[in-house]
Protein backbone atom coordinates (compact mmCIF):
# COMPACT_ATOMS: atom_id res chain seq x y z
CA UNK A 1 0.00 0.00 0.00
CA UNK A 2 2.69 2.39 0.79
CA UNK A 3 4.56 1.88 -2.18
CA UNK A 4 1.46 2.31 -4.54
CA UNK A 5 1.25 6.23 -1.85
CA UNK A 6 4.57 6.97 -2.94
CA UNK A 7 3.37 7.15 -6.98
CA UNK A 8 -0.24 8.56 -5.69
CA UNK A 9 0.42 11.00 -3.82
CA UNK A 10 2.52 13.18 -6.43
CA UNK A 11 0.40 12.28 -9.41
CA UNK A 12 -2.55 13.45 -7.28
CA UNK A 13 -0.84 16.81 -6.42
CA UNK A 14 0.15 17.05 -10.08
CA UNK A 15 -3.48 16.34 -11.18
CA UNK A 16 -4.34 19.19 -8.86
CA UNK A 17 -1.66 21.50 -9.81
CA UNK A 18 -2.94 21.13 -13.84
CA UNK A 19 -6.79 21.55 -12.87
CA UNK A 20 -5.80 24.92 -10.60
CA UNK A 21 -4.18 26.26 -14.07
CA UNK A 22 -6.63 24.89 -15.91
CA UNK A 23 -8.97 27.08 -14.11
CA UNK A 24 -6.89 29.89 -14.22
CA UNK A 25 -6.42 30.21 -18.13
CA UNK A 26 -10.33 30.47 -18.46
CA UNK A 27 -10.73 32.91 -16.24
CA UNK A 28 -10.26 36.16 -17.47
CA UNK A 29 -8.41 39.15 -15.30
CA UNK A 30 -10.19 41.85 -16.72
CA UNK A 31 -13.28 40.78 -14.72
CA UNK A 32 -13.44 41.84 -11.07
CA UNK A 33 -16.08 40.94 -9.00
CA UNK A 34 -18.17 43.73 -7.62
CA UNK A 35 -18.68 44.04 -3.81
CA UNK A 36 -21.76 45.74 -4.73
CA UNK A 37 -23.37 42.42 -5.24
CA UNK A 38 -26.45 41.69 -2.40
CA UNK A 39 -26.22 45.36 -1.53
CA UNK A 40 -28.84 47.96 -2.09
CA UNK A 41 -27.74 50.19 -5.07
CA UNK A 42 -26.26 53.38 -4.33
CA UNK A 43 -27.99 56.66 -4.37
CA UNK A 44 -28.02 58.41 -7.37
CA UNK A 45 -29.23 61.96 -8.28
CA UNK A 46 -28.45 63.24 -11.67
CA UNK A 47 -29.88 65.04 -14.56
CA UNK A 48 -32.01 63.04 -17.55
CA UNK A 49 -30.02 63.09 -20.74
CA UNK A 50 -32.89 64.08 -22.43
CA UNK A 51 -33.90 67.12 -20.69
CA UNK A 52 -31.37 68.71 -18.36
CA UNK A 53 -33.76 70.60 -16.16
CA UNK A 54 -35.24 67.18 -15.11
CA UNK A 55 -33.89 64.75 -12.81
CA UNK A 56 -33.85 60.82 -12.06
CA UNK A 57 -32.09 59.15 -9.37
CA UNK A 58 -31.97 55.61 -7.85
CA UNK A 59 -35.71 55.53 -6.48
CA UNK A 60 -37.23 55.63 -10.49
CA UNK A 61 -35.53 52.25 -10.34
CA UNK A 62 -36.89 50.58 -7.60
CA UNK A 63 -40.35 48.99 -7.24
CA UNK A 64 -39.72 46.46 -10.40
CA UNK A 65 -36.95 43.95 -11.18
CA UNK A 66 -34.68 46.85 -13.21
CA UNK A 67 -31.52 46.93 -15.27
CA UNK A 68 -29.17 49.90 -15.42
CA UNK A 69 -26.48 49.49 -18.52
CA UNK A 70 -23.59 51.83 -18.44
CA UNK A 71 -22.69 53.10 -21.62
CA UNK A 72 -20.61 55.96 -23.27
CA UNK A 73 -20.53 57.24 -27.22
CA UNK A 74 -17.10 56.76 -27.23
CA UNK A 75 -16.59 53.17 -25.81
CA UNK A 76 -16.31 51.05 -29.03
CA UNK A 77 -17.91 47.89 -27.58
CA UNK A 78 -21.25 49.66 -26.34
CA UNK A 79 -21.56 50.41 -29.88
CA UNK A 80 -21.58 46.91 -30.21
CA UNK A 81 -23.79 45.69 -27.61
CA UNK A 82 -26.52 48.63 -28.83
CA UNK A 83 -28.23 46.80 -31.42
CA UNK A 84 -28.60 43.49 -28.85
CA UNK A 85 -29.93 45.85 -26.13
CA UNK A 86 -32.77 47.49 -28.40
CA UNK A 87 -33.82 44.60 -29.35
CA UNK A 88 -34.28 42.78 -26.07
CA UNK A 89 -35.82 46.18 -25.22
CA UNK A 90 -38.40 45.40 -27.72
CA UNK A 91 -39.51 41.79 -25.57
CA UNK A 92 -40.48 44.24 -22.84
CA UNK A 93 -38.61 42.23 -19.96
CA UNK A 94 -37.21 44.43 -17.72
CA UNK A 95 -37.08 47.90 -17.39
CA UNK A 96 -33.96 49.11 -19.03
CA UNK A 97 -31.98 52.16 -17.51
CA UNK A 98 -28.87 54.25 -19.10
CA UNK A 99 -25.94 55.67 -17.30
CA UNK A 100 -24.43 57.91 -19.82
CA UNK A 101 -20.93 57.66 -18.10
CA UNK A 102 -18.10 60.44 -18.55
CA UNK A 103 -19.92 61.60 -22.32
CA UNK A 104 -20.80 64.61 -23.96
CA UNK A 105 -24.86 65.18 -23.90
CA UNK A 106 -25.09 66.39 -27.55
CA UNK A 107 -23.51 62.93 -28.92
CA UNK A 108 -25.34 60.94 -26.61
CA UNK A 109 -28.19 62.21 -27.92
CA UNK A 110 -27.00 62.17 -31.04
CA UNK A 111 -26.19 57.97 -30.41
CA UNK A 112 -29.93 56.82 -29.57
CA UNK A 113 -31.44 58.51 -32.37
CA UNK A 114 -29.55 57.26 -34.98
CA UNK A 115 -29.64 53.83 -33.15
CA UNK A 116 -32.13 53.36 -31.25
CA UNK A 117 -32.98 53.96 -27.90
CA UNK A 118 -33.56 50.69 -25.53
CA UNK A 119 -33.91 52.93 -22.68
CA UNK A 120 -36.50 54.12 -20.28
CA UNK A 121 -34.60 56.90 -19.41
CA UNK A 122 -30.54 57.36 -19.17
CA UNK A 123 -28.76 59.86 -16.41
CA UNK A 124 -26.35 61.69 -17.28
CA UNK A 125 -23.17 61.54 -15.69
CA UNK A 126 -20.40 63.55 -17.09
CA UNK A 127 -18.02 63.75 -14.45
CA UNK A 128 -18.20 59.80 -14.04
CA UNK A 129 -18.94 60.85 -10.18
CA UNK A 130 -21.74 58.44 -9.96
CA UNK A 131 -19.97 55.74 -11.79
CA UNK A 132 -17.54 55.45 -9.03
CA UNK A 133 -20.35 54.96 -6.39
CA UNK A 134 -21.38 51.91 -8.54
CA UNK A 135 -18.04 50.54 -9.05
CA UNK A 136 -17.63 51.48 -12.48
CA UNK A 137 -14.29 50.63 -13.96
CA UNK A 138 -14.72 50.44 -17.50
CA UNK A 139 -18.40 50.96 -20.21
CA UNK A 140 -20.14 48.63 -20.73
CA UNK A 141 -21.53 47.19 -17.63
CA UNK A 142 -24.84 46.34 -16.78
CA UNK A 143 -26.23 45.71 -13.20
CA UNK A 144 -29.67 44.19 -12.24
CA UNK A 145 -31.44 44.69 -9.44
CA UNK A 146 -34.36 43.08 -8.06
CA UNK A 147 -37.88 44.76 -6.64
CA UNK A 148 -36.32 45.78 -3.76
CA UNK A 149 -33.67 47.51 -5.18
CA UNK A 150 -30.89 45.13 -4.35
CA UNK A 151 -28.26 44.35 -6.79
CA UNK A 152 -28.41 41.05 -7.84
CA UNK A 153 -25.87 41.03 -10.86
CA UNK A 154 -23.27 42.78 -12.73
CA UNK A 155 -22.20 42.12 -15.81
CA UNK A 156 -18.84 43.41 -17.15
CA UNK A 157 -18.55 44.07 -20.85
CA UNK A 158 -20.94 44.18 -24.08
CA UNK A 159 -24.24 42.13 -23.69
CA UNK A 160 -24.47 39.64 -26.65
CA UNK A 161 -27.76 37.24 -27.19
CA UNK A 162 -26.14 34.36 -25.48
CA UNK A 163 -25.34 36.21 -22.45
CA UNK A 164 -29.26 37.57 -22.13
CA UNK A 165 -30.16 33.89 -22.93
CA UNK A 166 -28.05 32.49 -20.11
CA UNK A 167 -27.55 34.92 -17.27
CA UNK A 168 -29.91 37.61 -17.82
CA UNK A 169 -33.57 35.85 -18.54
CA UNK A 170 -33.40 33.11 -16.12
CA UNK A 171 -32.06 36.11 -13.42
CA UNK A 172 -35.23 38.12 -14.18
CA UNK A 173 -37.33 34.83 -14.14
CA UNK A 174 -36.23 34.28 -10.73
CA UNK A 175 -36.34 37.73 -9.22
CA UNK A 176 -39.91 38.31 -10.80
CA UNK A 177 -41.28 34.82 -9.25
CA UNK A 178 -39.83 36.23 -5.54
CA UNK A 179 -41.27 38.80 -3.40
CA UNK B 1 11.78 67.70 -48.14
CA UNK B 2 11.44 64.73 -47.22
CA UNK B 3 13.51 64.55 -44.88
CA UNK B 4 12.61 68.07 -42.98
CA UNK B 5 9.07 66.01 -42.69
CA UNK B 6 11.00 63.27 -41.11
CA UNK B 7 13.03 65.80 -38.66
CA UNK B 8 9.57 67.57 -37.83
CA UNK B 9 7.79 64.57 -36.87
CA UNK B 10 10.80 63.07 -34.74
CA UNK B 11 11.21 66.33 -32.83
CA UNK B 12 7.40 66.10 -32.54
CA UNK B 13 7.87 63.16 -30.74
CA UNK B 14 10.55 63.85 -28.52
CA UNK B 15 8.86 67.15 -27.02
CA UNK B 16 5.43 65.54 -26.50
CA UNK B 17 6.69 62.15 -24.82
CA UNK B 18 8.19 64.12 -21.84
CA UNK B 19 4.67 65.98 -21.77
CA UNK B 20 2.82 63.20 -21.74
CA UNK B 21 4.39 61.45 -18.96
CA UNK B 22 4.18 64.74 -16.92
CA UNK B 23 0.48 64.59 -17.19
CA UNK B 24 0.23 61.57 -14.94
CA UNK B 25 0.16 63.06 -11.68
CA UNK B 26 -2.08 66.13 -11.36
CA UNK B 27 -1.25 69.44 -10.55
CA UNK B 28 -2.86 68.87 -6.44
CA UNK B 29 -1.94 71.38 -3.86
CA UNK B 30 -0.55 70.18 -1.11
CA UNK B 31 0.20 72.61 1.89
CA UNK B 32 3.38 70.92 2.76
CA UNK B 33 5.78 68.19 1.25
CA UNK B 34 5.12 65.93 3.69
CA UNK B 35 1.44 65.80 2.85
CA UNK B 36 2.17 64.94 -0.99
CA UNK B 37 4.35 62.38 -0.18
CA UNK B 38 1.43 60.84 2.52
CA UNK B 39 -1.18 61.63 -1.20
CA UNK B 40 1.73 59.76 -2.76
CA UNK B 41 2.23 56.77 -0.32
CA UNK B 42 -1.52 56.06 -0.51
CA UNK B 43 -2.07 55.97 -4.13
CA UNK B 44 0.74 53.91 -4.51
CA UNK B 45 -0.41 51.15 -2.51
CA UNK B 46 -3.69 51.27 -4.67
CA UNK B 47 -4.34 49.16 -7.79
CA UNK B 48 -6.06 50.74 -11.04
CA UNK B 49 -8.53 48.80 -12.42
CA UNK B 50 -7.61 49.88 -16.23
CA UNK B 51 -4.08 48.76 -16.19
CA UNK B 52 -4.54 46.26 -13.55
CA UNK B 53 -0.33 46.32 -12.81
CA UNK B 54 0.05 49.61 -12.40
CA UNK B 55 -1.26 51.19 -9.46
CA UNK B 56 -3.18 54.55 -9.09
CA UNK B 57 -0.13 56.77 -8.89
CA UNK B 58 1.33 54.88 -12.04
CA UNK B 59 -1.81 54.96 -14.31
CA UNK B 60 -2.48 57.08 -16.61
CA UNK B 61 -5.81 55.72 -17.30
CA UNK B 62 -9.18 57.92 -17.05
CA UNK B 63 -10.55 56.33 -14.44
CA UNK B 64 -7.22 56.74 -12.38
CA UNK B 65 -7.58 60.43 -12.57
CA UNK B 66 -10.81 60.02 -11.22
CA UNK B 67 -9.99 58.05 -8.65
CA UNK B 68 -6.65 60.26 -7.66
CA UNK B 69 -9.04 63.35 -7.62
CA UNK B 70 -11.39 61.12 -5.10
CA UNK B 71 -8.83 60.38 -2.72
CA UNK B 72 -7.16 63.67 -3.16
CA UNK B 73 -10.74 65.26 -2.45
CA UNK B 74 -11.23 63.15 0.89
CA UNK B 75 -7.62 63.46 2.30
CA UNK B 76 -8.48 67.54 1.65
CA UNK B 77 -11.02 66.78 3.45
CA UNK B 78 -9.18 65.12 6.40
CA UNK B 79 -10.43 61.59 5.96
CA UNK B 80 -8.07 59.08 7.48
CA UNK B 81 -6.14 56.69 5.13
CA UNK B 82 -8.81 53.79 6.52
CA UNK B 83 -11.45 55.95 5.44
CA UNK B 84 -10.15 56.27 2.01
CA UNK B 85 -9.10 52.79 1.27
CA UNK B 86 -12.39 51.55 2.82
CA UNK B 87 -14.46 54.10 0.22
CA UNK B 88 -12.26 52.37 -2.71
CA UNK B 89 -13.07 48.42 -1.76
CA UNK B 90 -16.59 49.43 -0.92
CA UNK B 91 -16.80 50.14 -4.38
CA UNK B 92 -14.53 47.97 -6.09
CA UNK B 93 -13.56 45.37 -3.64
CA UNK B 94 -10.44 44.27 -2.40
CA UNK B 95 -9.10 44.20 -5.40
CA UNK B 96 -7.87 47.63 -5.16
CA UNK B 97 -5.44 46.30 -2.64
CA UNK B 98 -2.43 45.38 -3.21
CA UNK B 99 -1.95 43.82 -0.20
CA UNK B 100 -4.76 41.57 0.18
CA UNK B 101 -6.35 41.36 3.54
CA UNK B 102 -6.64 38.55 5.91
CA UNK B 103 -9.86 36.60 6.04
CA UNK B 104 -11.44 32.96 5.76
CA UNK B 105 -11.15 33.90 1.61
CA UNK B 106 -7.39 34.45 1.71
CA UNK B 107 -6.46 32.50 4.48
CA UNK B 108 -5.01 29.87 1.42
CA UNK B 109 -2.51 32.32 -0.12
CA UNK B 110 -1.18 33.95 3.43
CA UNK B 111 -1.06 31.04 5.23
CA UNK B 112 -0.71 28.08 2.22
CA UNK B 113 3.22 28.47 1.83
CA UNK B 114 3.61 28.11 5.63
CA UNK B 115 1.11 25.20 5.95
CA UNK B 116 3.49 23.57 2.68
CA UNK B 117 6.64 24.48 4.96
CA UNK B 118 5.77 22.59 7.45
CA UNK B 119 4.53 19.52 5.92
CA UNK B 120 7.92 19.46 4.25
CA UNK B 121 9.49 19.93 7.41
CA UNK B 122 7.74 16.98 8.67
CA UNK B 123 8.31 14.68 5.32
CA UNK B 124 12.05 15.60 6.21
CA UNK B 125 12.04 14.90 9.99
CA UNK B 126 10.55 11.87 9.66
CA UNK B 127 13.09 10.20 6.51
CA UNK B 128 15.96 11.69 8.14
CA UNK B 129 14.71 9.59 11.19
CA UNK B 130 14.39 6.55 9.62
CA UNK B 131 17.60 6.83 7.96
CA UNK B 132 19.28 7.22 11.63
CA UNK B 133 17.47 4.09 12.93
CA UNK B 134 19.74 1.57 11.76
CA UNK B 135 17.81 -1.43 10.48
CA UNK B 136 19.10 -4.78 13.12
CA UNK B 137 19.38 -7.31 10.41
CA UNK B 138 19.61 -10.51 12.54
CA UNK B 139 22.45 -12.44 11.00
CA UNK B 140 22.33 -16.23 10.02
CA UNK B 141 24.17 -18.82 12.24
CA UNK B 142 26.89 -19.66 9.56
CA UNK B 143 27.67 -15.92 9.26
CA UNK B 144 27.72 -15.46 13.35
CA UNK B 145 30.40 -18.61 13.20
CA UNK B 146 32.75 -17.14 10.41
CA UNK B 147 32.60 -13.59 12.30
CA UNK B 148 33.52 -15.38 15.52
CA UNK B 149 36.44 -17.64 13.96
CA UNK B 150 37.71 -14.28 12.36
CA UNK B 151 37.60 -12.73 15.51
CA UNK B 152 39.52 -15.22 17.09
CA UNK B 153 42.22 -15.91 13.98
CA UNK B 154 42.95 -11.70 14.26
CA UNK B 155 42.13 -12.32 10.48
CA UNK B 156 39.00 -12.18 8.50
CA UNK B 157 38.24 -15.69 6.30
CA UNK B 158 38.19 -14.01 3.36
CA UNK B 159 39.08 -10.35 1.36
CA UNK B 160 42.08 -8.34 1.39
CA UNK B 161 44.67 -9.56 3.73
CA UNK B 162 46.17 -6.66 5.93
Amino acid sequence: MARYLRYLVPLLLFVLLVGLLYRGLSLDPKIVPSPLIGKPMPAFSLTRLDDASATISDTDLRGKVSMLNVWATWCTSCRAEHETLVEFARTGKIAIYGLNYKDDRADAQRWLMQLGNPYIANAFDPDGRTGIDWGVYGAPETFIMDKHGIIRHKHIGPLTGQVIATEILPLIAKLEASE
Amino acid sequence: MHRIITVLALGLLLCSSPLHASVTLESFKFSTPEQEQHFKDVIEQLRCLVCQNQSLADSDAELAHDLRAEVYGMMRDGKSDKQVIEFLVARYGDFVLYNPPVKPSTWLIWFGPFVLLLIAAALLLRSLRRQQQVPQQEIGEAERKRLEQALHNGSPGEGPKP
